[in-house]
């Protein structure tokens, strides 16, 4: 949906460790307010589904009592709705349970239906339901890199899915386990991680292994992707074979943001944290980077957003949306959200003492 | 709710959980000798799937932070889900001091 009329709208959802909450806006910058929807569970994913006219959120759902789960609302939050026997749901002959949804992703217009998630433990699942029930994905599940996939901070999850729109190339990424490629639409899976770097590990550049934050596909060039790595940020323009750094120009390689322009060739945007060691906008002055060059060259963007800021922004906690000019939105963990109408040229405080912000996604939407 | 009979057994559900249970505070079991925590958890969430999957995951594990008891004891410290329960009994489900 390019550029907005009079009977869009847009919808900001903002999952946190404590609830949810929903905002919606005539013109991104006068927001209101519901929530918070599911107090005290955590809501570490969030997908907003706008294909074929509808506007259907869904969550995933995560209470330290009750465990995960995911929901879904087709009328703005007012309802939410949760299938009987669970949406994602591990088959009994994998021995495993569900710990966290961490990755709900729409798929392309042209199929509609189909909605990804990705899952701790490592897992991608498939809904062609509209994110009602999933299927585990088994070419990824049965891998034999399985048991040598290993756990970030976090927790082992597979975070980032990226498919392409036309044909049946997917990418998957994990923490840790890096980067893998499907070709088949998810029967199969290959490691595509040349040249991204596991330091923390005896071999720095293994086959498989790395902490990949989070990867973005560039909508208009096929086959070019954006990595924020654990220390390192890259691209690659042959679909994943190699990964080339475009770290030069940030102040820091660390972080854990990928976003990629929904249209515009070559625009991505980071939030550089000092380093692993130090999890905090370097020197404490929260930036948003802009690359309008596929990585050439970097663009520093704070204007409106605080001096002495220590939070860090987690790797989901942040987003576009589809307008002209593009909306930026994110979120930090002391619970400030900021958004851009102008594509990070200005920010503006949207809300803030909110728990910390674990995931945003926003969407224009008819009327709202 | 109908008064239960001598034999039967009841659950005892935590009031954030009751919604889930069509916002009964209790649920019984008929039951004619002993049945384990784990066939009983069956019986009651029987008709309510997603209250079952809130104190079990689909492995079949009591939740790490869901606390089932029995005359007093939590069943961790029994014989977790395989821990008997007699007619007559009451079962407390109570959610453990958890979380930040």
């Amino acid at each position: 949906m390019v550029g907005m009329t009079t009977a869009e709208s847009f919808v900001l959802a903002i999952g946190t460790k404590k609830g949810l909450w929903l905002a919606t806006s005539p013109d991104r910058r006068q927001w209101s307010f519901t929530g918070p929807h599911f107090l005290m569970s955590e809501i570490p994913s969030i997908g907003i589904d706008t294909r074929e006219g509808r506007t259907r959120i869904m969550v995933g759902v995560r209470s330290e009592h009750w465990g995960p789960t995911v929901a879904h609302s087709d009328d703005l939050g007012a309802t939410w709705s949760e299938p009987e026997q669970g949406a994602v749901k591990f088959p009994e002959d994998t021995g495993a349970a569900l710990e966290r949804i961490w990755q709900i992703y729409p798929d392309a217009q042209s199929r509609p239906g189909v909605v990804w998630a990705g899952a701790e433990p490592i897992s991608v699942w498939k809904s062609t339901d509209g994110g009602e029930h999933f299927e585990l994905n088994r070419g990824l599940w049965d891998h034999p890199h399985r048991s040598e996939w290993g756990a970030g901070y976090g927790g082992a999850a597979a975070h980032s899915i990226v498919v392409h729109p036309a044909g049946e190339t997917v990418h998957v990424a994990m923490s840790t386990g890096g980067v893998y490629r499907s070709l088949d639409g998810g029967a199969s899976w290959e490691p595509r991680n040349r040249g991204i770097s596991a330091y923390f590990m005896p071999d720095p550049n293994p086959e498989f292994g790395q902490c990949v934050h989070k990867i973005a596909g560039d909508a208009a060039v096929e086959g070019r992707l954006y990595a924020q790595n654990h220390h390192g940020v890259y691209r690659t323009d042959d679909n994943a074979e190699t990964w080339n750094s475009i770290a030069e120009g940030l102040p820091a390689d660390f972080g854990f943001v990928m976003l990629t322009h929904p249209r515009r060739e070559g625009t991505a945007w980071v939030v550089p944290l000092k380093a692993d060691g130090e999890r905090i906008p370097p020197d404490g002055e929260l930036a948003v980077h802009r690359t309008d060059d596929a990585g050439s060259s970097w663009t520093r963007l704070s204007n409106g957003l605080p001096t002495g800021e220590y939070n860090s922004v987690l790797r989901d906690a942040a987003s576009v949306d589809t307008a002209e000019p593009a909306g930026v939105y994110f979120g930090t963990r002391g619970g400030t959200v900021y958004a851009s109408a102008d594509e990070g040229g200005t920010f503006q405080e949207v809300v803030s003492h909110l728990p910390d912000v674990l995931c945003v996604r926003a969407a224009v939407v008819a009327g709202a | 709710m109908p008064d239960s009979a001598v034999g039967d057994i009841k659950v005892v559900l935590p009031s954030v959980l009751q919604p889930l249970a069509g916002g009964q505070s209790v649920l019984t079991a008929p039951a004619d000798g002993p049945v384990t925590v784990g066939k009983l958890l069956d019986a009651v969430t029987s008709d309510f799937a997603v209250l079952g999957r809130r104190l079990r995951d689909e492995t079949g594990a009591l939740r790490r932070f869901v606390n089932v008891y029995v005359g007093g004891d939590e069943v961790r410290r029994l014989q977790g889900l395989d821990t008997e329960v007699a007619p007559g009994q009451e079962v407390l489900v109570i959610q453990s001091v958890a979380g930040g």
